[in-house]
């Protein structure tokens, strides 16, 4: 048990911090929320300095590419980051974080070739093709199908909750290959290009307002089997390894948000408004416990090499706060601010996306009732 | 940084667990209510296990290490659900002479375990006051909440000899609040652990009772209260022993809020998933829970150390 950081990692945060302050202020401002080729040429571009500077990919093995960086050193890349204000991973999330590690795992050097050394410089934007209509929480009982012809796939369907597909050049994707077979055993992960015939794009419009999330639909579009990462209907295994990325420090620059969001809401409180007052000082106690719960998280990956299940149960209790401080600010701010641009009010409807994306509560309890505590499972019903 | 433990921080653990399993099984702690919760004897087994002089240097007969192996040894404790004022003869050692020995605000209402205590100490806005148990006056409270704990009602306490200072006295309102704080980690743990194991083997409707999603969420939400505790305590040790890494008073204030409310919330839920037998006095949970109740008052309430994270903001 220690919290002191090593020379070394105190070295690294120290020339990140100066390479920060050094670059910053050359950032254009960020474009408008829904000018999404804006968007993709502000968070592109910040990826390309991030590249040109050694810090894409810092978690990424140095041998595609990445930084290399320990789990520590993630953590301080992201904690520095998003104290110095420098632009969020934005439209490169997929890649970075989901489809990029899965290739790593899974895909062929051919295919590494293709897409790593993109991903890592901005020249490559990712959106995900996993949620269908008919499969959320249960996701392998997905129905988008793919049909062998000659050295094609030939894929129709419908995806939901695809980010940044109105801007992505790639989209991890995932289909049924063989409908008889159990539905866990019958899925493949395919690269899907967007520029492809027969894709059809419409935006989400969420209750935040946003539209970074749409429906994809396909209708008869041809994939080359040269895309396929991993083997035919082993495709729930290969998704697998982007879950366990996902649930690592997915949340960190947000939860840093989040404790300003929390200073702030605290200038905000009348020093007569005792309840107030005390759950801003629980809900301090719970973002400071959150923060060393993601260290303890980041010294079990840095032990074992993964993630571990802690993010199902950081997941679980970063939402349950991240509401309850939205509840406070809303009784605090009263009528003095009923606007989607407070960031307050904006970040109180945003919570409830927390306990619903990436796995709903109930689902991560299912997760940690029984892949941690080692209940017997329900029926048919199955976390693996 | 390294928020896990090391192999030494695992053994002294384990050993300590090992002690209490073999010193403090459960039949042998509802026992200890006969002698008002604490037994020489085993008492004297734990001080010389090095239960209390755990941070004295070794030069003055101590182990010499600190409160992140505190907040470990008294997890340990709480799991195990041992009666007494450990905290308080913790923070003494070296301080006042006497093996048992109880610590209380000098507004505190109540005094714990007093006919077992050798020296009391009273906090209060000017320090640390050495008060010799046998000249407080009070009434024996009826029917204490928990069994293992008797309380005293007192008037008023003698003022006693002064044995340390204002920020002496706020050291221990801190190190009191983790050390407090580990123990009630510890019996949301023990509670937790009691749960699921009951979930697994209890049968209804042909199944266990841990197979449907009703009971799983309850379950789940203990552990994700255990290990969010968890994180707060022994970050609170770690930061008690290295003051550059942060605030000591924020992270035990975090720490007790956080393990309060594990204890309590995972000793009613332990309850609820037992039923019926849950409401017996035979099933250990609502000991956990009384215990739990009783240390939500001691080193600062909830509410308390609440306020104070607030005011800090």
């Amino acid at each position: 048990m220690d919290l002191r950081y090593t020379e070394e990692e105190e070295a690294f945060r120290t020339e990140l911090r100066s390479w920060l302050a050094e670059v910053l202020p050359s950032v254009p401002p960020e474009p408008a929320r829904d000018d999404w080729e804006g968007r993709r040429r502000w968070d592109t571009d910040w990826q390309h300095r991030l590249f040109d500077a050694g810090y894409a990919g810092i978690n990424w093995p140095a041998e595609v590419g990445g930084r290399g960086a320990s789990p520590t050193e993630q953590l301080i890349f992201l904690e520095e980051t998003e104290k110095a204000h420098a632009p969020y991973v934005g439209v490169n999330f997929v890649g970075l974080l989901h489809a990029g590690p899965t290739l790593i795992a899974e895909a062929s050097e051919e295919q590494k070739a293709r897409h790593l050394p993109a991903i890592l410089k901005g020249d490559q934007v990712w959106c995900q093709g996993f949620s269908e209509p008919g499969a959320g929480s249960d996701l392998a009982s997905l129905r988008t199908r793919a049909v062998r012809d000659g050295d094609d796939y030939v894929i129709s369907g419908q995806k939901i909750w695809t980010s940044f597909a109105q801007v992505a050049d790639y989209c991890e994707l995932l289909v049924r290959t063989s409908p008889d077979a159990p539905k866990h055993r019958g899925i493949t992960w395919l690269i899907l290009p967007m520029d492809s015939p027969g894709i059809e794009i419409r935006p989400l419009r969420t209750i935040a307002g946003s539209t970074e999330f749409s429906e994809v639909f396909l209708d008869e579009v041809r994939v080359p089997v040269a895309n396929r990462v991993g083997p035919e209907d082993d495709g729930w295994r290969v998704a697998m390894v982007t879950f366990s990325f996902e649930r690592g420090t997915a949340f960190v620059s947000e939860m840093l948000q989040t404790m300003e969001l929390l200073r702030d809401l605290g200038r905000l409180v009348p020093e007569t408004d005792a309840s107030s007052r005390r759950e801003l000082g629980r809900l301090r106690a719970d973002l400071d416990a959150l923060w060393a719960l993601t260290k303890r998280n980041v010294s079990q990956a840095a032990r074992t090499g993964v993630p571990g299940v802690g993010g199902s149960v950081f997941k679980l209790h970063y939402s349950e706060t991240r509401n309850r401080l939205g509840d406070l600010a809303m009784r605090v701010l009263d009528r003095a601010s009923l606007s989607l641009e407070d960031e307050h009010v904006g970040g109180r409807v945003h919570a409830i996306s927390l306990g619903i994306a990436a796995g709903t509560s109930q689902i991560q309890r299912n997760i940690v009732a029984e892949r941690i505590l080692g209940l017997p499972k329900e029926r048919s019903w199955t976390s693996s | 940084m390294d928020l896990e433990l090391t192999s030494d921080e695992r053994d002294l653990q384990e050993g300590v667990r090992k002690l209490c399993e073999g010193r403090f099984p459960m039949e042998v702690v509802r026992g200890l209510e006969a002698s008002g919760g604490v037994d020489r004897g085993r008492w004297r087994e734990l001080a010389e296990a090095g239960v209390f002089t755990l941070r004295l240097p070794e030069s003055a007969g101590g182990v010499g290490l600190g409160l992140r192996e505190g907040v470990l040894v008294f997890e340990e404790l709480g799991r195990a659900l041992v009666p007494g004022p450990l905290v308080a003869s913790s923070l003494a050692a070296g301080v006042v002479d006497g093996e048992v020995v109880g610590s209380v605000e000098r507004d505190g209402l109540v005094v714990e375990s007093l006919g077992s205590l050798d020296a009391l100490v009273v906090r209060d806005g000017s320090g640390l006051w050495a008060v010799d148990p046998s000249e407080v006056e009070g009434e024996a409270v009826a029917r204490p909440l928990d069994p293992l704990t008797p309380l005293t009602r007192v008037e008023s306490l003698p003022q006693g000899s002064q044995v340390g200072g204002a920020d002496e006295a706020a050291r221990w309102r801190v190190e009191g609040a983790a050390l407090t704080a580990a123990l009630q980690l510890g019996s949301a743990e023990a509670t937790l652990d009691a749960a699921v194991a009951y979930a697994k083997e209890r049968t209804q409707f042909d199944r266990p009772i841990g197979t449907f999603q009703a009971v799983k969420h309850i379950l789940a939400d203990m552990l994700v209260r255990v290990e969010v505790a968890r994180a707060a305590v022994w970050a609170a040790g770690a930061t008690l022993d290295q003051p550059d890494v942060g605030d000591p008073a924020r992270a035990a204030s975090a720490a007790k809020v956080l393990a309060d409310e594990a204890a309590l919330a995972n000793g009613k839920a332990a309850i609820q998933v037992h039923g019926g037998m849950g409401f017996t006095w035979e099933v250990d949970a609502h000991l956990h829970l009384k215990r739990a109740w009783v240390l939500a008052t001691q080193f600062g309430s909830a509410e308390h150390h609440c306020e104070a994270l607030a005011a800090a903001l």
